[in-house]
């Protein structure tokens, strides 16, 4: 009974959830490390798995968990400012390749939304799926603002922006190493274009300049999304 | 940490006012960016702050991230269609982003060499 009353105190009190989230992701990161950074050993990755599963173990509620875990999220508003940072320090080398920047944005934006709802439709997905999935490589609020347009469901686009993030973040060091991508600007690029803040994240684990570059990505994929998709389906018919 | 909040703050009333469909925060990295430039360098203090939280960026995404198990009962009939499509969209994106990029990298190093 002593135990029930403690587990009580602590899953009311948000001190809980956001100190669990924390200790989680340092062990979940020294996992990945000790692993030589094993890419399916993702820190992020490991850390939602492992908490999802002690949330439906202990038949918490999400809410009851973001109730604590909120005050990490609401980090990440500041955090997205702080990126013009390290952009800032890339002035220079910016200034020199804004075209392929550009161009490469413009580029991703529509192969992300494009490519989803092409695979999704062969595979028989429904047309809302389709207008929900189009928006899923920006990050989470502009996805969802899109979806909404679009004619989608902003529910189903947040989980498939979260879904997708942590795909890209996992897999795409690898699969743009084994593309033959070894420019650490493009890298950045790629990885912000496809996995938003996620592959951002990834991205200034491994070089400075890639992290920089995800980041910008990332600002300017969800300015063009924003800009583009809407028009461009309405031509379309789709809408 | 209150340059970054206040640039938040503005991005965030910016988007109220224009209605656009875009986040406060990216329109506040915007700002903080073209202050930056504006000024012409940054503070000790900003660098510190900034670095600080972009090292952690990672962890502030879990919470976000535990949300997709919301889902898992509206998207159960469809999960294995609605991977394979993310998958294989995200491995297009990168390759496709990727590729451009390098390439119009290696034009514009020819093109200046060539041109001088």
């Amino acid at each position: 009974m002593a135990f029930d009353s403690f587990w009580v105190y602590l899953s009311a009190s948000p001190l809980w959830w956001l100190t669990l989230t924390i200790l989680i992701y340092l062990g979940a990161q020294r996992l990945f490390l000790k692993s030589g950074s094993a890419a399916l050993l993702n820190p992020v990755a490991v850390s939602i798995v492992a908490l999802i599963v002690l949330l439906e173990l202990s038949h918490t509620s999400y809410d009851a968990y973001f109730a604590g875990a909120q005050f990490l999220h609401f980090l990440l508003g500041p955090a997205t400012v702080a990126l013009a940072v390290p952009l800032y320090r890339q002035m220079a080398r910016l200034r020199a390749i804004w075209f392929p920047v550009t161009v490469s944005l413009a580029v991703g934006v529509l192969t992300g939304a494009f490519s989803a709802v092409a695979i999704g439709y062969v595979l028989g997905l429904d047309r809302t799926t389709l207008l929900s999935l189009a928006p899923k490589s920006v990050t989470t609020p502009v996805a969802m603002g899109i979806s909404e347009v679009l004619g989608g469901i902003p529910a189903m686009t947040a989980a498939f922006v979260v879904f997708t993030g942590i795909t890209g973040a996992v897999i795409g060091l690898r699969v743009l190493k084994a593309a033959g991508v070894t420019d650490e600007s493009a890298v950045g690029t790629a990885m912000g274009v496809t996995a938003h803040g996620v592959g951002t994240a990834r991205a200034f684990e491994v070089h400075p300049v890639s992290g920089a570059f995800a980041g910008l990505a990332m600002a300017l994929a969800a300015f063009l999304t924003a800009l583009m998709l809407p028009p461009l389906f309405e031509w379309m018919g789709w809408r | 940490m209150a340059l970054l909040l206040f640039c938040q703050l503005c991005g965030e009333a910016l988007v109220r006012l224009s209605g656009w469909p875009l986040p406060g925060p990216v329109l506040g990295m915007l700002l903080l960016f073209l202050w930056l430039r504006y000024r012409g360098r940054s503070s000790h203090d900003l660098d510190l702050t900034a670095d600080g939280l972009l090292k952690y960026l990672a962890l502030l995404f879990v919470p976000a991230g535990v949300g997709v198990m919301v889902y898992f009962d509206a998207l159960g009939g469809i999960w294995l269609k609605l991977g394979v499509t993310l998958l294989a969209s995200a491995v297009i994106t990168l390759v496709v982003t990727g590729w451009t990029m390098q390439w119009l990298l290696r034009r514009q190093k020819t093109e200046h060499s060539d041109g001088v």
